[in-house]
C-alpha cells in the first residue's frame, strides 16, 4: 500500500514499453534500409522479371512526412488478434507489416506430448472455423504412417462433415466480411444459417464446435438415426438463402465499389507467394486439392470448382459463396450414395472396442485402458499430407519415431502462408480498403500462429 | 397515507437499488475475442441466442466506453500485455468474465505459451468453463454477473487504495465467497 | 521421376523414401541449386518449410552416404502443372544450424523461415528480415527443441504425464 504513485506519462511509457515488439515491428523510414523499405512497391516480391522496379521506392521522403500507425491486435475488424503497422501517407498506405504470434499457443510442440487419439483434440483448435478439416489431415497423416485402411463409411462421412464445416466457414466468412463492410445484417444471416449445421453437428458429435470427430481408423460415432432429413434441411435452406444473399450483397453498388478492382492479384505473385485456397483460384488458377489430387471420395463426386478473373476482392466474395452451393452439391450426393458399413476401422491396434463390450469382458477393459492411456504405436517414418481446407492447402508433416507419440507435428497452415500477401495486396490503397483486404484474405489467427 | 393521491405516477425506491438496475440492465461488453470462444461469444450475439434482450448486444470496440470484458479464448504470453493494457482503459465500474478454460486456467494448453488463467492479469468475476462453452453457458454466466451487480455495492473500486501501475508480481486479489445463484425458475 | 533424377545436380541422393514421396538430401551447398532445378522444372510453388530437430532420434532412417545432423530443413515443393510433390531435406548442423535462404527463388519462404528461426534457432543466410516472428521479441530460447521443456505448471490430482 505504501508503493509510489506513478504518473500517467511515465505509465503510458510503462504500459508501450511492454507492449512493444521491438525488431518485428514497422520500422521508422530513417531507421531502415532499403530491403526493408522495397515493401512499399510489392512488399516481399524482389525476383527478377515479377516484381515492381526497386528504385521507383521515394528515399527522399522524409521521416515525418508519413505516419506509422498501428492496427491491433485488439481491433474490431481484424479476424482476430492480427496486429498491422501501416506507413500512411494520409489516407494512402504506403507499407504494410503484419505482426503476428499474439495468439501462439505451442500447438506443435504440445502435439509432441499428445498421443496420436488424443492428438486431433489439439490440432482441431489451430483453425477453430474448420475444425474437421484439421482433425482430417491429421487422422489422415497417422493413417499414412500407420498404413491402415478406412472402410468406406467412413470416408464418405469424413467427406460429408468436411462439406458441411466448408459451408460454416464460408458461412461465418460472409458474416465477418459483411459486418466489416457495414452490412451488420448479413452478420445476423450468417450465424444464423450455422446454427442449422452447428445443431446437427451437436446431434452427431456432441460438440458445436472443436468437435474431435474424426480420429485416425475412422470416425468417433456414426450418424444418428434420421440425419438425412436433417441435411436435406440444411442443404435446401441454405440453398435458398444464398440468393438472398446475392440480394443484399452482390448487385448493391455500395458493396461493388468497395470491392471490384480493390487489391488485385495476378497468378505469378500468388504463386510466388505460396497462396493457395480461395485467394489463388480468384487469380484464374483453378487448382483445388479435391479436383487436383482428390483424397477421400472426391472423385467420385461431381461438383465445380470456382475460379475467378481479376483477383480483386469481388471475385474472392464470389468464390466463397459460389463454393457454398457446390459443397451444398456435394453433400446432396453424399447422402444419396453413402454406403452401409463400419463407421472406423477394425483394426485393434487403432480403434477402441465398443463401449458395451467394456462392462462384459476383461480383455475389452484392458484393451480400452491401454489404448486411452499409452496410446498405439507407429512405425518410424515420416509423411506430409494435404488437403483443402476453406482456406487453403492445409498440410501435415508429420514425423514418427516408433513411439505413442508423433516424433515432430508441423501443421502448414493456409493462413499464415495467406497473410504475406496483406502487404502486396494493401499498398497504395486507402484505410478503408485495409479492412476489405484482410477481410478477404480470411485468416484464422488460430492456425496462423498456431 | 398520502401516495395513494398521486395516482401511481412515481415509482420510489432506494437509490442504490437503480443504480444497480440501471448498471445491469445495459452492460456494454469490450469485444476482446481472440480464438474459438470468440466465435461462440459472436454466436451469442446471433439471432438464435440474443444478447440484445440484455441490452448487450453492442459489443464496444473502444474499452474507455465498455463495462465489461469477456476474455474469449487463450492468452499467449506476447498478448498478455496488451490485455492488461485493455483492461486499465476501461472506466469503472468495470467486470471480466473469463470464458473458456483457457481464459480460466490455461485449459488444454498447459505450456510455456499461454498464460495460466487469465486472473493472473486482471481480477475476474465469474469464470465460465467450456472448450468452447456454448452459448447457453456463456448466458448464465452473463446472468450470475447481473446477480453480482444486483447484489453488490455500488461505491467499491476495484482497486481500493492501490495505485495503477502493472505489479512485478500479480495482486493478491481473493474474489468474495461466490454464491450459487440458481438462474430461472425454482424446480 | 526419371527427369527429376536427370535434372538434379550430381552428388544429390534421391530416394523413393518413406511414405512413397519423393524425397531428395543435397547437402548445405547443392540445395538452393537443387530448389533451383526444381523451381525451372516446373514445381511454382513453395507449399512448406519447416525445421526438426532430431535430438533424440538421432538414428533415423537415411540414405546411403547422407551425414546426420542435429537440424533439418525440410521443404515441400507442389508442381500445379504436374501434380506432383517433391519434398527435400537438409542436413542443417548440430550446435549452429545455418543453411541459405529460399527467399530468392521462392518469396513465401519469408514467413516459414523467420518460424524455422524462431522456433529451433536456424539461421538463414542472406534472409532480408530474419527476426522472431511468434514469440516475444525478448523471449530468450527456442521452443521447439528438444532441450526446451514444455513449461507445464504442475496441476494439483494430475500426476500422470502423459502417453508413453
Amino acid at each position: 500500500m505504501s508503493e509510489p504513485v506513478v504518473r500517467a506519462a511515465e505509465r503510458i511509457e510503462i504500459l508501450s514499453a511492454e507492449t512493444s515488439e521491438g525488431a518485428q515491428e514497422l520500422q521508422r523510414r530513417d531507421a531502415t534500409n532499403v530491403n526493408e523499405l522495397s515493401r512499399e512497391v510489392g512488399a516481399v516480391l524482389r525476383l527478377d522479371g515479377l516484381t515492381l522496379d526497386p528504385t521507383s521506392i521515394d528515399m527522399e521522403r522524409r521521416d515525418d512526412e508519413t505516419m506509422i500507425i498501428n492496427m491491433g491486435p485488439s481491433h474490431p475488424s481484424t479476424h482476430g488478434v492480427l496486429r498491422l503497422m501501416l506507413e500512411l501517407d494520409g489516407e494512402f498506405v504506403l507499407r504494410t507489416k503484419p505482426v503476428i504470434g499474439y495468439l501462439h499457443t505451442g500447438m506443435e510442440k504440445t502435439g509432441e506430448v499428445l498421443s496420436y487419439i488424443q492428438g486431433a483434440t489439439n490440432v482441431t483448435r489451430m483453425d477453430y472455423l474448420s475444425p474437421v478439416i484439421n482433425e482430417l489431415c491429421y487422422s489422415m497423416a497417422a493413417e499414412k504412417l500407420l498404413g491402415i485402411e478406412v472402410p468406406e463409411r467412413a470416408v464418405w462421412i469424413r467427406m460429408m462433415m468436411s462439406e458441411l464445416n466448408r459451408i460454416s466457414s464460408h458461412l461465418v466468412w460472409m458474416a465477418t466480411n459483411g459486418m466489416d463492410l457495414g452490412a451488420s445484417s448479413m452478420m445476423i444471416y450468417g450465424l444464423r444459417e450455422r446454427e442449422l449445421i452447428l445443431a446437427f453437428f451437436e446431434k452427431t458429435t456432441g460438440l458445436r464446435l472443436n468437435l474431435n470427430y474424426v480420429r485416425p481408423g475412422g470416425v468417433a460415432a456414426d450418424l444418428p438415426d434420421g440425419w438425412q432429413d436433417d441435411v436435406l434441411v440444411i442443404c435446401d435452406t441454405i440453398f435458398a438463402r444464398t440468393f438472398e444473399y446475392d440480394e443484399l450483397l452482390t448487385g448493391q453498388p455500395i458493396f461493388r465499389n468497395r470491392m471490384v478492382g480493390v487489391a488485385p492479384l495476378t497468378a505469378e505473385e500468388a504463386l510466388a507467394l505460396g497462396v493457395t485456397g480461395p485467394l489463388l483460384r480468384s487469380t484464374g488458377v483453378a487448382w483445388d486439392l479435391r479436383r487436383a489430387m482428390p483424397y477421400l471420395a472426391y472423385d467420385q463426386v461431381e461438383f465445380d470448382v470456382i475460379v475467378g478473373t481479376f483477383g480483386d476482392n469481388f471475385d474472392r466474395y464470389a468464390i466463397r459463396l459460389n463454393e457454398i452451393r457446390e459443397s451444398i452439391r456435394i453433400i446432396r450426393q453424399c447422402i444419396d450414395m453413402m454406403p452401409r458399413g463400419d463407421y472406423r476401422s477394425q483394426d485393434p491396434k487403432v480403434t477402441p472396442p465398443p463401449r458395451a463390450r467394456i462392462g462384459e469382458s476383461m480383455e475389452a477393459l484392458i484393451h480400452h485402458f491401454k489404448l486411452f492411456t499409452e496410446g498405439f504405436q507407429v512405425p518410424p517414418g515420416e509423411v506430409y499430407l494435404a488437403v483443402e481446407s476453406p482456406r487453403g492447402e492445409l498440410g501435415c508433416y508429420m514425423v514418427s519415431d516408433g513411439t505413442a507419440k508423433p516424433y515432430r507435428l508441423h501443421v502448414r497452415a493456409p493462413s499464415f502462408v495467406n497473410l504475406q500477401a496483406v502487404s502486396l495486396l494493401m499498398r497504395g490503397g486507402s484505410m478503408a480498403d485495409t479492412i476489405t483486404v484482410v477481410s478477404t484474405i480470411d485468416p484464422v489467427m488460430g492456425e496462423v500462429d498456431r | 397515507m398520502a401516495l395513494e393521491d398521486l395516482q401511481h405516477n412515481f415509482l420510489t425506491g432506494p437509490l442504490e437499488d437503480i443504480v444497480r438496475w440501471a448498471r445491469r440492465a445495459s452492460v456494454w461488453p469490450a469485444s476482446f475475442g481472440l480464438a474459438c470462444c470468440a466465435i461462440e461469444m459472436m454466436a451469442t450475439g446471433g439471432a438464435d441466442f440474443d444478447l440484445a434482450r440484455y441490452g448487450m448486444e453492442v459489443f464496444r470496440n473502444s474499452p474507455r466506453q465498455a463495462d465489461l470484458m469477456i476474455v474469449a479464448g487463450r492468452v499467449s504470453q506476447k498478448m498478455a500485455p496488451v490485455l492488461r493494457q485493455v483492461y486499465d482503459q476501461m472506466m469503472e465500474p468495470k467486470w471480466v468474465i473469463s470464458m473458456g478454460v483457457c481464459a480460466s486456467t490455461g485449459g488444454l494448453f498447459n505450456n510455456y505459451a499461454i498464460v495460466q488463467g487469465v486472473d493472473q492479469i486482471v481480477p475476474v468475476d465469474v469464470y465460465a468453463p467450456g472448450c468452447p462453452p456454448s452459448p447457453e453457458t456463456l448466458m448464465h454466466s452473463i446472468l450470475t454477473l447481473h446477480e453480482q451487480i444486483r447484489t453488490g455495492e455500488i461505491m467499491k473500486r476495484r482497486h481500493e487504495g492501490r495505485p495503477f501501475h502493472l505489479d512485478a508480481t500479480p495482486e493478491l486479489w481473493t474474489p468474495e465467497v461466490p454464491v450459487a445463484v440458481r438462474v430461472g425458475t425454482p424446480k | 521421376m526419371t527427369s527429376l533424377s536427370s535434372t538434379a545436380p550430381p552428388g544429390v541422393l534421391t530416394s523413393d523414401g518413406l511414405a512413397a514421396d519423393l524425397c531428395c538430401f543435397p547437402t548445405r551447398e547443392q540445395y538452393v541449386e537443387l530448389v533451383r532445378s526444381f523451381r525451372d522444372d516446373g514445381f511454382e510453388m513453395c507449399v512448406d518449410l519447416c525445421g526438426v530437430d532430431y535430438l533424440e532420434h538421432f538414428d533415423r532412417r537415411l540414405p546411403e552416404g547422407v551425414e546426420p545432423t542435429r537440424f533439418e530443413v525440410v521443404v515441400n515443393l507442389l508442381s500445379l502443372s504436374k501434380k506432383q510433390r517433391v519434398r527435400i531435406r537438409v542436413q542443417a548442423g548440430n550446435e549452429e544450424p545455418e543453411v541459405p535462404t529460399l527467399f530468392n527463388l521462392y518469396p513465401g519462404t519469408e514467413a516459414m523461415e523467420r518460424e524455422a528461426f524462431d522456433l529451433f534457432g536456424i539461421l538463414f543466410t542472406a534472409h532480408p528480415d530474419l527476426t522472431r516472428i511468434l514469440m516475444p521479441e525478448e523471449w530468450e530460447g527456442h521452443p521447439l527443441r528438444k532441450d526446451y521443456g514444455v513449461g507445464r505448471v504442475p496441476v494439483q490430482f494430475k500426476e500422470s504425464p502423459g502417453p508413453r
